[in-house]
């Protein structure tokens, strides 16, 4: 924690002031701030308040890029995240699998990251349960995790079975249909990253979708978004970042495939952007308090 | 000897990989190299445990301040580790019913699954969703329009905050719709003033400029260090001289 920030002993001298004085804004306790941000989550949340999304270029970027090729293509789905993220890049994850699923992808699962291994599985979860004519081997396998951070695309990017003879449940992976045949990732049609940092998005760009011309889109946190900017449209065909361009996907997917609207699941995201909008304005409102508290105190020649 | 030959490993496998890396006949080399990397990395999932032990032990041992922490950290990690190696819970595979540890450690009825869903999983979101109370806590304490950079600040950042919900077509819109009217101007001309696509615009513009010159900046640095430790010139990477 910061050496700046104010410890219990500040609460306290600020109470007292407070107290002493009557009621002073500037001496604001900050749990009052924290109970109003709670409740500025919670209670959208509950009432369920949803907002309309309007896909942005960026996302339809993104978007057209799955929906554009061919029926049955290859995809890699590397999801390296943890729980940490779950809230912001779950939403995503998941419209991604319901995406490709509707296009009929073949889907090949694998993570860098040893924490996300259940993350895989809650995203397979979403094909066992919807899309129950996705055959286990046939059109999707859990390769799971191996350790080696960027190592592990490396090898993988020449030679898969160097690193996986067996897939996640340990079956050999000569005995699966779909990776049989499979020598390297450099087959894919497309590499679809989410990453909540390292190793993510910028290492799948730089060992295995650059230097080997693997189309790749990614779907990254808020603060992993703006490193990646630079990366697009040449490296990246396109990246989500952050739970508004989830939501955003998931209103392309849902205008693409209006049938997946009656299952509340694939609104996920969209359903986060109520909190999402609340949490923000009081952020704003804060940031202008604090600032007209600022300035006058300074017009009244108050430190 | 205990410092050259380390270096002398990591300036042969760094001279390989980038061998390998611009010259066809020598990738595989760069694949082996890359293969013992892999073994290495899970070699050093161990040594990472036996370091959490001893470090924690030390401090326990010494009642250093903050022990009990450390107390709770090694149990934290001993009943995981042995709950997930012991596989308990865990029901045996459908494809191997007469092997008791053939079934997946992640399985719901396993214990090291049901750790990850009703520990692990809402600690670590926790720990993250505790950002939004502190960054609420600094918006009203911190961010002051103090001078120019600040005021520039503040000003992106309010339109950001916007542009990434809803309220930024909202407030925007009906602006956009008027200037739209009193300027004549064709329908829909004047939309990159919303504030959604003014966020666009930073981003694809401004913070793209920014990172341009961060990443070609952070690359040469790298280049230049890799340098350093390939030739054996910066050694800090094998710890100090004890």
């Amino acid at each position: 924690m910061n050496d700046s920030m104010p410890t219990d002993s500040d609460y306290q001298t600020s109470t007292e002031t407070s107290s002493a004085n009557g009621f002073d804004v500037r001496n604001l306790d900050r749990r009052w701030i924290f109970l109003v941000m709670g409740f500025s989550v919670a209670i959208p949340m509950l009432m369920g308040l949803v907002f309309p999304e309007e896909p942005s270029q960026e996302v339809l970027d993104v978007f057209d890029t799955v929906e554009n090729l061919e029926d049955g293509s290859k995809v890699l789905m590397a999801y390296d995240y943890d729980p940490a993220s779950k809230g912001e890049l779950e939403p995503m994850a998941a419209a991604f699998v319901r995406h490709c699923a509707e296009k009929k992808h073949k889907l090949y699962f694998i993570t860098l990251w040893p924490a996300a291994v259940p993350m895989l599985q809650k995203n397979i979860a979403i094909l066992n349960r919807e899309y129950p004519e996705y055959t286990y081997g046939e059109d999707y396998v859990n390769l799971g995790f191996r350790p080696g951070q960027e190592g592990v695309i490396k090898v993988i990017v020449t030679d898969i079975k160097k690193l996986y003879a067996n897939d996640v449940d340990g079956t050999d992976l000569n005995e699966l249909s779909m990776t049989a045949n499979l020598k390297n990732i450099q087959s894919m049609d497309l590499i679809i990253n989410v990453s909540a940092g390292t190793p993510g998005a910028k290492e799948w760009v730089q060992y295995a979708a650059t230097t080997y011309d693997i189309k790749m889109v990614a779907g990254v946190t808020g603060v992993g978004y703006t490193p990646l900017v630079p990366y697009v449209p040449k490296q990246l065909a396109g990246i989500l970042g952050a739970i508004k361009a989830a939501a955003e996907y998931e209103e392309a997917v849902l205008l693409e495939y209006p049938q997946l609207r009656k299952n509340p699941a694939t609104q996920e995201a969209l359903r986060k952007m109520g909190p999402q909008l609340v949490a923000h304005m009081l952020i704003i409102g804060l940031i202008i308090a604090g600032n007209v508290i600022y300035f006058t105190d300074r017009k009244r020649g108050v430190s | 000897m205990k410092r050259t030959v380390p270096l002398v490993i990591a300036a042969f496998t760094g001279f390989v990989l980038i061998v390998s890396y611009f010259i066809p006949y020598a990738q595989s080399w760069g694949e082996e190299a890359m293969i013992w990397f892999d073994i290495l990395a899970a070699v050093a999932f161990v040594l990472g445990g036996g370091n959490l032990l001893k470090t924690h032990l030390q401090k326990i041992s010494n009642r250093r301040a903050g022990w009990g922490f450390s107390l709770i950290t090694i149990s934290a990690f001993l009943i995981t580790l042995g709950i997930g190696l012991a596989k308990m819970g865990v029901h045996p595979a459908e494809k191997f019913p007469e092997f008791a540890w053939s079934g997946d450690y992640l399985s719901q009825s396993s214990g090291f699954g049901w750790i990850y869903d009703f520990v692990y999983l809402p600690l670590a979101a926790t720990m993250f969703s505790l950002l939004a109370f502190f960054i609420a806590s600094a918006a009203f304490r911190a961010f002051r329009a103090k001078n120019t950079e600040a005021m520039i600040l503040l000003g992106t950042a309010f339109i950001v905050l916007f542009g990434r919900t809803h309220a930024g077509i909202y407030v925007s819109q009906p602006v956009v719709d008027w200037l739209t009217a009193i300027s004549g101007a064709e329908a829909g001309s004047l939309a990159g003033l919303r504030l959604d696509r003014i966020t666009s615009t930073i981003t694809s513009v401004f913070i793209l400029a920014g990172n341009r010159a961060i990443t070609i900046g952070i690359a040469l640095g790298i280049v230049s260090l890799s340098l350093k430790v390939l030739l054996g010139v910066d050694r800090s990477y094998l710890g100090s001289e004890e």
